[in-house]
């Protein structure tokens, strides 16, 4: 219990998957909450690379996190102008609202 | 040890509640403010465990630039009003179910994978080619093998950047009517015979320039 190892970092990082999952399935809002939530779960892929790398003395896990991280601030970038371009020809970004396609 | 683990869970109670108020608050605003304190303390527990480049540079990245990012487009969308309509809405809530037992199927899956999972014994040794020393600092030995070993997947990164960064000026770029812009080409092209004319002008005659 008070023996900090890498089952805890693990298990932290599994639940804020879960929760990141959560949010992109029962989104009723807007596209900004699931890109957010796409972000979460980017950031739980980061804390289970950072503590295996820590935790087993290797330091690749840390240069893939970072690699990570660029490829992150890429898609939210990207996400982001297409999320504005949608808004400025349709008028909204609410999920509800988004069936175009009929699924 | 005992402050450790406290700093452990307080940073870890801290990083899920503001990541379960990041998908449930009603406001865009608020999403954003509590993705911000997720990725401080997530941040603070990389520093905590040893890995403090990678912690301060999820601080610049992601609460610096992706943050503000999302900041500045729900200002400019004009949808932080949009209210939440968890579980009350009229139209296709049928899926509601269906995504909590998948997510709850998805989590317990992955406590059993940990519990159940360890090294195998030789393993360590075989792997720790590239080990954290203690000598020199966290930067200086992912500055040593991040411009050696991984040099190439560090140039694509960059690729990686420089593709979103056009991807999204040319996705948000949009020529307005009626805007009068600066033409840098025709500026260059234009030459002499174009704007200057030389006119022998006969005396008491005058001239008559037609435009």
């Amino acid at each position: 219990m008070f023996e900090i190892g890498l089952g805890h970092y693990l298990t932290l990082g599994a639940i804020i998957f879960t929760i990141g999952l959560v949010g992109i399935f029962l989104n009723r809002k807007n596209l900004i909450v699931i890109l957010m939530s796409i972000e979460l779960i980017l950031l739980a892929v980061n804390i289970n690379l950072v503590s295996f790398s820590i935790f087993s003395n290797d330091l690749t896990g840390q240069i893939f996190a970072l690699f990570i991280l660029t490829v992150a601030a890429a898609e939210a970038s990207i996400g982001l102008a297409i999320i504005v371009v949608y808004y400025r020809n349709s008028g909204t970004i609410g999920v509800e609202e988004i069936d175009n396609l009929k699924g | 040890m005992i402050v450790h683990s406290i700093f452990f869970y307080t940073f870890s109670v801290i990083a899920i509640v503001s990541a379960i108020m990041v998908i449930v608050s009603k406001n865009t605003v608020h999403s954003v403010f509590f993705l911000i304190l997720d990725f401080i303390s997530i941040s603070c527990l990389f520093i905590m465990i040893g890995a403090e480049f990678l912690g301060m540079i999820m601080l610049i990245v992601y609460v610096g630039a992706v943050a503000i990012l999302f900041l500045f487009v729900v200002m400019m969308l004009n949808v932080a009003q949009q209210k939440n309509q968890w579980f009350s809405t009229t139209k296709s809530s049928s899926h509601i179910p269906v995504g909590l037992i998948i997510s709850l199927i998805i989590f317990f899956e992955l406590i059993i994978v940990i519990g159940g999972w360890k090294y195998k014994p030789d393993l360590i040794i075989s792997l720790s080619s590239l080990d954290i020393s203690k000598e020199i600092t966290n930067t200086h030995a992912i500055g040593n093998i991040l411009y050696t070993d991984y040099i190439h997947l560090f140039q694509l990164s960059g690729m990686i950047l420089l593709v979103a960064m056009i991807g999204a000026i040319i996705l948000t770029f949009r020529q307005r009517k009626g805007l009068k812009r600066q033409s840098y080409f025709k500026q260059i092209s234009r030459e002499r015979k174009d704007g200057v004319q030389l006119v022998d002008v006969e005396s008491n005659k005058g001239v008559k320039i037609d435009v």
